[in-house]
């Protein structure tokens, strides 16, 4: 550790506050944003928060399994994007918009019969 | 080779007709008649070849040692329940593998003949070979599960040979009735299985010792008796009995293979196999005997009236069974087993010659439209006249000593009223056979025109030249009923007398007389097998170690036997004379039995068999058949269904709230995740972290 981070003395406090502050944002965010994009940002933010307090928590515990985590929580994500944007571009594709209240196909159709 | 490694090789006693009913079955139509039955003859043949192989290599063995088990692969590794798929091959195993195969052999050999033409010729053998292998598994089995195996085996062959003319009504619902009654025994072979399990811990019968003591005499009184209740269905005994009389529709080679020779003895082989159950409890053994007596004697007394040749034979057959099942009870199970084999011999001949009768006959049964036989069929004819004096109990033939040894064995064992019972039965044995050989193969020719009471009806002679489909079962069936293309030859007590066939019948063909004669002259040299002098008790010797722990009684002196034996002849004698006289002119109107006329007013009860059968039938069919109706329509239909159905619609009813979840929508299922997160957090923090 370099002697001019020492000198600033960050505690775990600030990343952990900054991680719960971002997770925060991406969670609001995809609970109100109705574009798939914008939510799957969201996700993207509400994932590297985590990261972050894994990295943290390595670091105050000096526990490198927090570090060995995020690489794999990086792992997932990179292949969760490639599946999501995949998905995201077949809807725009064939949709024009991607609203994701529209994308509902997956109901009991026997609601519909229900009359809702 | 070791006698040991021998008979490591027994699998291949049953593994022959297996690989005959297979090939048959599937190749059967292709190789078709003759060669189909060669084929099933030769593998039948084989395997009796390896029995006797088998049977020296036992021999071999010193005599306290005569037992060898092998396993060939688990067949059911359940838990603590494990069956092995292997062979038990001790002196009673290979006794029965030996008459089966034996007799067997001969009436595949004769079957060429009788289903000569039959358009399910193959089929026919396949079906044989099939009952050869199932009845082979049943007696060599290792546990009471694969003799169960067996059982169900040789249940299944004899349904689909009874109904093997199926064309017939008559033969369709005999098979039926056969399959339906046995399956009331096979509920007690199964109740029998779970309390031995439960007792034991294995089916397998080197885990049940000799003499067990380990499980009280109640325990073995309910499994002897559980067993005699399978042995009661599948031997025919009252109350069960009475499928085997029907069981006469299918094939004359059938009746005497399976209805005679073989799998009626299975209920016999049951109750050796498991005599230790017999042997610890004493009520058990009356049952059984019981049963056996009133079985020999009932049925001997039905028999004495039946117009239908088959008919005397099956009910015949019913009645020594009981003498069998009377000497189980005594705990006499040598005897039993002389008897099944000398009966085997005997009765295998009395059923292929009254086949061959049939046969040369055109298809009629009937014994009033007979007479005289003897000028027109002299092999068939002697070979029977030797079985029925075998099987009446004249001396030195096999049915004297098999049946004597019984009858002294219930006097030695002091069993007075059994033994009353067995001699009373013996009586009727001689009637009834009498009268058959008689109304058959002597007295006056009925062939051609028969008297009714009064009137002379004369048919018109057979002058339209030689009939030459003598086979062809359907064309021949005289029939003066157009409605019924295709009626059974079966002729009932009561039933009107039969169309003469209109000529003279014709002797069957060699490959047909030859096993009836090698089995008459078997029946008549039998007893050899077991003389009732000390030293010649051959199958007593034999079967001593297979039957371990049971004591054998022999009579005091030898003139103290020889009066036994003599009683037992003379009251023979008295029922052949008394059947002789009455039909040594054959009978002087068709329709009028000199033997009914005496009996008077109980002919009608005894021809009639107690009548059990429409008995039965009336309680089956009335109070039954409304039971069944009311179970199903109130038990089944409501409130077995009911409930089932309330279930489904309750689960219905709640899926209807929480269905609505399920919108789609992928945001809310977001925030649902994040309700949960977020309360399962809540939850880690506040609670636990107190």
């Amino acid at each position: 550790m370099s002697p001019t981070l020492a000198s600033i003395h960050i505690t775990a406090t600030y990343p952990l506050t900054l991680a719960a502050l971002l997770f925060t944002i991406g969670a609001v965010g995809l609970l109100t944003r109705r574009n798939v994009l914008v939510m799957f940002m969201c996700v993207e933010l509400m994932l590297n928060a985590v990261n972050l307090t894994f990295v943290s928590f390595a670091n105050q515990l000096n526990d490198i399994r927090g570090q060995v985590i995020v690489f794999f929580v990086l792992a997932v994500a990179a292949a969760e994007v490639a599946v999501g944007l995949g998905i995201i571009v077949a809807i725009f594709r064939r949709r024009r918009g991607a609203t994701a209240d529209d994308l509902d196909l997956l109901k009991d159709p026997v609601m519909d019969e229900a009359g809702q | 080779m070791s006698a040991r490694d021998l008979l490591d090789l027994i699998w291949i006693v049953p593994a022959l007709p297996l690989l005959g009913a297979v090939v048959l079955l599937l190749f059967g139509k292709r190789i078709g008649e003759p060669f189909a039955g060669w084929i099933a003859t030769g593998l039948v043949g084989l395997s009796f070849v390896a029995s006797l192989v088998m049977f020296f290599a036992m021999l071999d063995l010193p005599s306290d040692v005569r037992v060898n088990v092998i396993t060939l692969y688990t067949w059911l590794p359940a838990g603590a329940l494990h069956v092995d798929m292997g062979f038990y091959a001790d002196t009673l195993s290979v006794t029965w593998i030996l008459l089966i195969t034996g007799v067997g052999s001969l009436i595949h050999l004769y079957s060429i003949g009788y289903m000569h033409g039959d358009e399910r010729f193959s089929r026919f053998f396949a079906y044989l070979n099939l009952f050869v292998f199932s009845m082979l598994m049943l007696v060599l089995g290792s546990s009471f599960l694969v003799t169960f195996l067996g059982w169900e085996g040789v249940g299944l062959c004899s349904y689909l040979l009874v109904s093997f003319w199926f064309e017939r009504n008559a033969a369709a619902v005999a098979g039926k009735k056969a399959f339906v009654t046995n399956r009331v025994g096979d509920v007690g072979f199964l109740l029998a299985m779970f309390l031995i399990f439960a007792s034991y811990g294995s089916l397998n019968y080197a885990a049940i010792p000799a003499g067990a003591h380990s499980i009280s005499s109640g325990t073995a009184t309910a499994i002897a008796l559980l067993l005699l209740v399978a042995a009661i269905g599948k031997s025919a005994q009252i109350p069960l009995h009475l499928w085997l009389p029907d069981a006469m529709e299918g094939p004359t080679p059938v009746s005497a293979l399976i209805h005679a020779a073989t799998m009626v003895t299975a209920g016999i082989f049951l109750l050796c196999r498991a005599h230790v159950f017999l042997d610890l409890s004493a009520d058990a053994g009356t049952v059984v005997a019981w049963v056996g007596g009133i079985t020999a004697l009932l049925a001997g007394t039905v028999a004495i009236l039946q117009p239908d040749i088959k008919r005397v034979l099956a009910y015949s057959t019913v009645s020594q069974l009981g003498y069998m099942f009377l000497a189980i009870g005594i705990h006499a199970y040598t005897a039993a087993v002389f008897m099944v084999l000398c009966h085997a011999f005997y009765k295998g001949c009395l059923f292929l010659g009254a086949g061959s009768v049939i046969h040369g006959n055109h298809d009629v049964q009937d014994m009033r439209v007979m007479g005289r036989f003897r000028k027109f069929m002299p092999y068939t004819a002697l070979s029977m006249v030797v079985a029925w004096l075998a099987i009446a109990g004249v001396p030195p033939l096999s049915g004297f000593f098999s049946k004597d040894e019984i009858i002294s064995q219930a006097f030695l064992r002091d069993d007075y009223g059994l033994w009353v019972i067995g001699i009373v039965a013996a009586g009727f044995t001689a009637v009834y056979m009498t009268r058959l050989i008689w109304l058959t193969f002597y007295g006056n020719e009925r062939y051609e025109t028969v008297a009714l009471e009064g009137t002379i009806i004369p048919i018109v002679s057979g002058g339209s030249g030689e009939v030459e489909d003598e086979h062809g079962a359907v064309a021949t069936a005289p029939s003066d009923d157009d409605a019924d293309s295709d009626p059974s030859p079966t002729v009932s007590y009561g039933d009107p007398v039969a169309t003469p066939v209109g000529h003279a019948p014709h002797e069957s063909p060699p490959i047909m007389t030859f096993p009836i004669m090698v089995l008459a002259v078997l029946a008549a040299v039998g007893g050899l097998m077991n003389l009732p002098f000390s030293s010649m008790e051959w199958l007593d010797k034999w079967l001593a170690s297979s039957f371990r722990g049971v004591p054998e009684v022999h009579p005091d002196t030898f003139i103290g036997g020889l009066g036994l034996e003599m009683l037992t002849f003379a009251i023979a004698l008295c029922g052949i004379g008394l059947a002789y006289t009455l039909y040594k002119k054959g009978l002087e109107h068709a329709d009028r039995d000199p033997l009914n006329e005496k009996l008077g007013p109980v002919a009608a009860i005894l021809g009639n068999a107690y009548y059990y059968d429409a008995g039965v039938s009336k309680l089956v069919g009335g109070p039954g058949r409304a039971i069944a109706g009311w179970l199903d329509r109130v038990v089944d239909n409501e409130i077995i269904d009911g409930a089932v159905n309330g279930v489904g619609s309750l689960v219905g009813l709640l899926s209807r709230g929480v269905q609505q979840m399920q919108d789609g929508r992928v945001r809310r299922y977001a925030l649902g995740i994040t309700i949960g997160a977020v309360a399962a957090l809540l939850y880690v923090v506040i609670w636990l972290g107190r």
